[in-house]
């Protein structure tokens, strides 16, 4: 009976979730709070007080006061609103840049674990050289040279992340090509298309999941970094990084500005989203909803732990 | 244990090529002509083509680019490493001018981060889940995700404001004046060195706790060894290992890092040359110091290999 299974599996996730906060009181406020800049991000036209662009010469370089709570920057634009549509772009960019960087990377890492050989090598050199570079210095270089924009910006994170999911998939991929299920399907004649993506990409979801919400800390700050050294997100659109560098164009900056557009930087609460994930990950695998693990589900997580234990955790700043 | 050293440093050596290869092509796709970045719009419009020419001659640009780019290696090999379009001086001088001021606040955040982690790490494997310990933990999630360079503006900015104090912000070379240079440099070296001591801190912790769980560890306790003597003589040295490599990857955030951390802080080193030569497009300088950058981490990583071969002889034979 199909009807009253999927009620006890909802109740399952939630309790697990709630079991999961008890334990880990830390990483849950953190989990709630992401989501909730998440949410503010999202609802900025309702949420901002005022046009995150609009100036106001009267009304420059105040600080915080009743009109506008987190003050105003140098032409009288209302910091409160600019973070919160800083928010909006600077999310949009972290997550646009995981979601290609590590997808790309990810089906790059499926295919040289499934196929190995010469493919598998060249592809090892490459991402070697790639992570030859300290993060922030690849993706400033990036950055400039494709010319600053937003999707630039999107594009330099993003090759910046692809090592990361090649590396640590592509050991999923190996640990999951000697299983025997997979053997079988050699055996009946399936293409190698056709194994990777029916047999062997199911097995990386998990370790994808994981991998990109721990990613998505470092986005954010590097993407900040960017704002923050001028070769960002272009201004006036308001990105944390931006407004952090407008700030120090004064002899003084205004504590105001400098406070304010860093502190709500969800960066610190992603480790406790990649935890409440990494933790919810087994109860979603359980769900009935999703296809069943295969054979090989028990022994493919313990494959790919010390991968990501091994995983560089460097961040820009 | 010579065969492992010759193999891992052709890798080394191969990976630095193909870093070279990279930057020279990424930095020669540079949307925009070199000549509008250096003499402004204004005064391309002015120019005969002929004057064209022998400028981008002289700044070496109109050969075929792999001349150009063997070009770059002889002078790599050399050491001059070409000229800034802007400033007279040489790639070279201004490593040297500027790089020990970056390269101490490197080491210095180096040794930060090993006597703030350890101990941590440490005090909070001993009794773990205690007070102590999940105070650790949670001032070691703190110092991961907040962005190095907002926390080292609002230490320049609580400086300021309580104390009107503001560090140096002109070049000072240890040898010439120890105690300003210190004044410079120690503020990013804190900065860097808390955030990478967080790192430490955490794996300090599972790995100590994970090397307790061992029977060697039981026997030697067993044998009525001091807790002392079982958790640094026995367990210490083996739990090591990880941090070590850790230590060693750290690096690059180090690296990157630093490029902000300068910049908050007003500190004149090689991150701020760095940025400027982007802005200003100046390719020359920023390929050799991205190169320099990237030169300094995979040496470092090399060298962090071989303490591992040196410290777990299982490696050398795998």
């Amino acid at each position: 009976m199909p009807e009253p299974a999927l009620p006890p599996a909802d109740r399952s996730v939630l309790r697990e979730l709630l079991t999961f906060a008890r334990r880990n009181t830390l990483s849950a406020v953190g989990g709630v709070v992401g989501l909730l800049i998440i949410a503010m991000a999202i609802a900025a036209p309702w949420v901002a007080p005022n046009d995150p662009l609009k100036t106001n010469f009267r009304h420059m370089n105040k600080p915080p006061d009743a009109q506008s709570l987190f003050g105003t920057d140098q032409v009288g634009r209302d910091t409160l609103s600019r973070v919160i549509y800083g928010a909006r772009t600077s999310l949009f960019v972290a997550f646009a840049a995981v979601l290609l960087g590590t997808t790309v990377g990810s089906l790059w890492g499926v295919a040289c674990g499934y196929l190995g050989g010469r493919f598998d090598l060249a592809s090892q050199r490459v991402m070697e050289i790639l992570q030859a570079f300290p993060d922030l210095i690849l993706a400033m270089a990036i950055s400039v040279a494709i010319g600053t924009g937003l999707p630039a910006v999107i594009i330099a994170i993003a090759i910046t992340r692809l090592p990361f999911g090649g590396r640590v998939i592509r050991s999923v991929a190996i640990s999951v090509r000697e299983m025997s299920y997979v053997e079988a399907g050699r055996a009946s004649g399936a293409s190698a298309f056709r194994i990777m993506r029916l047999h062997v990409l199911p097995q990386c979801v998990a370790p994808y999941l994981v991998l990109a919400t721990t990613h998505l800390g470092v986005a954010i700050v590097i993407e900040a970094a960017l704002g923050f050294l001028g070769v960002g997100v272009p201004p006036p659109t308001a990105t944390w990084g931006n407004m952090l560098a407008d700030s120090i164009t004064g002899l003084i900056p205004q504590w105001w500005l400098v406070l304010f557009p860093g502190s709500p930087s969800p960066s610190r609460f992603s480790p406790s989203i990649s935890w409440a994930t990494a933790s919810v990950t087994p109860s979603i695998r359980g769900s009935p909803r999703l296809p069943p693990p295969r054979h090989g589900a028990g022994r493919s997580a313990p494959a790919a732990a010390p991968a990501l234990a091994t995983a560089r955790p460097g961040a820009a700043s | 244990m010579r065969k492992y050293l010759v193999r891992r440093m052709l890798f080394a050596l191969g990976t630095l090529v193909g870093v070279s290869l990279i930057i020279f092509v990424v930095l020669r796709i540079l949307p925009g002509d070199p000549l509008v970045a250096i003499l402004g719009v204004e005064g391309i419009a002015k120019m005969t083509p002929a004057d064209r020419v022998h400028i981008m001659h002289d700044l070496g640009l109109s050969d075929p680019l792999p001349v150009q780019y063997l070009h770059w290696l002889h002078d790599i090999v050399t050491g001059k490493l070409g000229k800034s379009f802007f400033r007279g001086d040489t790639v070279a001088e201004l490593i040297l001018h500027r790089g020990p001021i970056s390269a101490e606040i490197g080491i210095l955040a180096l040794i930060v981060s090993w006597l703030v982690g350890l101990p941590v790490g440490i005090v909070s494997a001993i009794k773990p889940n205690s007070w102590a310990d999940n105070v650790a933990r949670s001032a070691a999630i703190l110092f991961i995700a907040i962005p190095g360079f907002w926390l080292s503006m609002l230490i320049v900015l609580a400086l300021l404001f309580w104390f009107g104090y503001k560090a140096p912000i002109i070049i000072v070379h240890f040898w010439e004046s120890p105690w300003q240079n210190l004044q410079i440099v120690i503020g990013p070296a804190i900065v860097l060195g808390l955030a990478q001591g967080a790192y430490i801190a955490r794996m300090s912790r599972s790995c100590l706790l994970e090397v307790i769980g061992e029977d060697y560890v039981r026997t030697a306790r067993a044998k009525g060894a001091e807790e002392r003597t079982v958790v640094l003589g026995h367990a210490l040295p083996n739990a090591l290992l990880p941090v070590i490599t850790i230590s060693g990857v750290l690096l690059g955030f180090v690296l990157g890092g630093s490029v902000a951390v300068e910049q908050a802080f007003g500190v004149p080193g090689l991150g701020r040359s760095l940025v400027t030569a982007l802005i200003e497009r100046d390719i020359i300088v920023v390929q050799n110091l991205v190169l320099l950058y990237a030169v300094i981490f995979v040496l470092v990583n090399f060298l962090v290999d071989l303490s591992y071969a040196w410290l777990d002889p299982r490696i050398r034979y795998a």
